[in-house]
């Protein structure tokens, strides 16, 4: 049978020495590797940040006519055992369901009621 | 029919089944493949790989089934001084011989890299590029491990097989050794897989011993948005500048790399919905069960097996360690912008050694959210592993 693939690694001993010497440069070898691949990152992040700044740029006046958001604050609300996470969350549920914007609804106090309350 | 036939044909049956030919280091590999089994099935040990490496081990080790009968004949990949003939492979051999051509050409492990990079989200290393030197940090446990293999008497092929442990990269693991040392492949996938497996209990005791409570509190700025141009610039940029560099690595980060195209392209959605799902498990299919029954008794229950097992071990702390250590030195260098335990998750093992920074970080400072920040360091670890391998092949 003529369907035959050779070996093509040979075995090899290393000495000590010579094993401290490949491990050196194998670890280097990494590091500049990857070293350079973070360069190129920051570098191309740094174009298409530029790229893309110029386009939005020039896209500008084409936004403008986007809907602007209603201004304002609406105001402070007070917890009774909630906490900020919580709170965050069920105001925004509640503007999600009136459809309206979270600046446009005032929130006076959020209060967590629990079973032996009720 | 004759009372003489029958006892002719029990006697016949009796001879040719498994009991008359047992010995008793068959009776061994079935006891580990078991415990393996075990450890797949109740305790979740990387089961979908160890699974079918266990199962692969159990068959191979069948006491009765040699000849026509054996699915795997490890004479035709390990004797006649390393010479594979295909044609008597493809003729006489049995199912799993089939199978593990796969392995030994380099096909499965670069497919299964095709499918991890079209799981993998390098968003972000990208929007911290500082994890790659973490990233990078992380492979030292490679080569401790291969000055420390030379000094336990190993030649340099089974010294930089057991090294490539360290990555904690299973196909990167298997693509080496199928190379280097293809007698030993059964054992380090073994223990390359099994201590994947175990980062959550190797990892967190190295984490706390190299660092303070101050700086495992630390919390990091949130990370940028990366743009969708920048995700697909860079894996076409990384194989041209990668496979310039080192033209080892081409295999498994070319796959890699081709794989993260295929997901952030936008344009392969069929194509990175098969490689992710479709083709990545019937790749680890017919891998685990090729790999694991090479490890025959005759050449698994050695001493050389304690030792790839004891040395991975330590390979995968020195990893670690390393990680850890260059996050302490960012950390100094940055005034405390970033936490140390990040570094950990420089181990290739992806997701679980973030998971495992995250959740050492949350322990400390509940209000810590560090899986983002240990994802960068944790796919720039694939990145490193992958050309430490290349480094390694390089070498012969």
């Amino acid at each position: 049978m003529a369907f035959i693939l050779a070996k093509t690694v040979e075995t090899k001993t290393f000495a000590l020495s010579e094993g401290f010497l490949y491990a050196l440069i194998g670890f280097c070898l990494v590091l500049v590797v990857l070293a350079v691949l973070m360069g190129f990152i920051y570098l191309l992040s740094y174009i298409v940040r530029k790229v893309e700044g110029k386009g939005k740029k020039q896209s500008a006046p084409a936004t403008a006519s986007a809907p602007e958001l209603a201004p304002g604050s609406s105001g402070s609300v007070k917890l009774n055992n909630v906490d900020d996470r919580t709170a965050a969350m069920v105001m925004a549920i509640v503007a999600d369901e009136l459809k309206t914007p979270l600046n446009e609804l005032k929130f006076i106090s959020i209060k967590e009621i629990n079973e032996e309350e009720k | 029919m004759s009372a003489v036939n029958i006892v002719d044909i029990l006697k016949n049956l009796g001879e040719s089944s498994g009991f008359a030919s047992v010995h008793w280091q068959q009776i061994v590999m079935l006891v580990v493949a078991c415990g393996l089994l075990f450890l797949g099935i109740a305790k979740k040990f990387e089961p979908l790989l160890l699974v079918g490496i266990a199962f692969g081990m159990l068959i191979t080790n069948i006491p009765g089934l040699t000849g026509d009968n054996a699915l795997f004949h490890s004479e035709m990949w390990f004797s006649n001084g390393g010479q594979i003939n295909y044609g008597e492979v493809l003729l006489h051999g049995g199912l799993l011989d089939v199978l593990y051509i796969g392995v030994k050409t380099g096909l499965y492990p670069c497919l299964i890299f095709i499918g991890v990079g079209a799981m993998t989200d390098f968003g972000p290393m990208l929007a911290n590029p500082k994890s790659l030197i973490l990233g990078a940090a992380a492979q030292l446990g490679i080569y401790m491990a291969l000055i420390l293999a030379i000094v336990f008497g190993f030649s340099g092929n089974i010294a930089a097989s057991v090294a490539i442990i360290g990555g904690a990269d299973g196909p990167t693991a298997i693509f080496v050794t199928k190379t280097l040392a293809p007698e030993k492949l059964g054992a380090i996938a073994i223990a390359a897989y099994s201590y994947m497996a175990l980062i959550p209990l190797i990892q967190p005791p190295i984490m706390r011993a190299l660092t303070s409570k101050k700086e495992r509190m630390i919390k990091m700025d949130q990370l940028r948005t990366v743009s969708k141009a920048e995700k697909i610039i860079f894996p076409i940029a990384v194989t041209i500048i990668t496979c310039i560099l080192l033209p080892s690595v081409a295999p498994l980060l070319g796959c890699l790399m081709f794989g993260n195209l295929l997901k952030e392209c936008g344009v392969t959605e069929r194509l990175s919905d098969t490689a992710q799902n479709a083709l990545m498990n019937i790749v680890t299919l017919f891998l685990g069960i090729s790999v694991g029954a090479t490890a025959v008794y005759s050449s698994f229950l050695t001493f050389d097996t304690l030792k790839i097992i004891g040395l991975g071990l330590l390979a995968f702390c020195f990893s670690t360690a390393g990680g850890v250590l260059m996050g302490k030195l960012m950390c100094w260098i940055t005034k405390g912008k970033i936490n140390p335990l990040i570094g950990a998750a420089g181990v290739s093992a992806v997701p679980m050694a973030a998971r495992v920074a995250h959740n050492e970080g949350k322990k400390w400072n509940p209000d810590n959210y560090l899986l983002m920040h240990a994802m960068g360091p944790n796919v720039a670890g694939v990145i490193g592993s992958a050309v430490a391998a290349g480094f390694l092949l390089a070498l012969f």
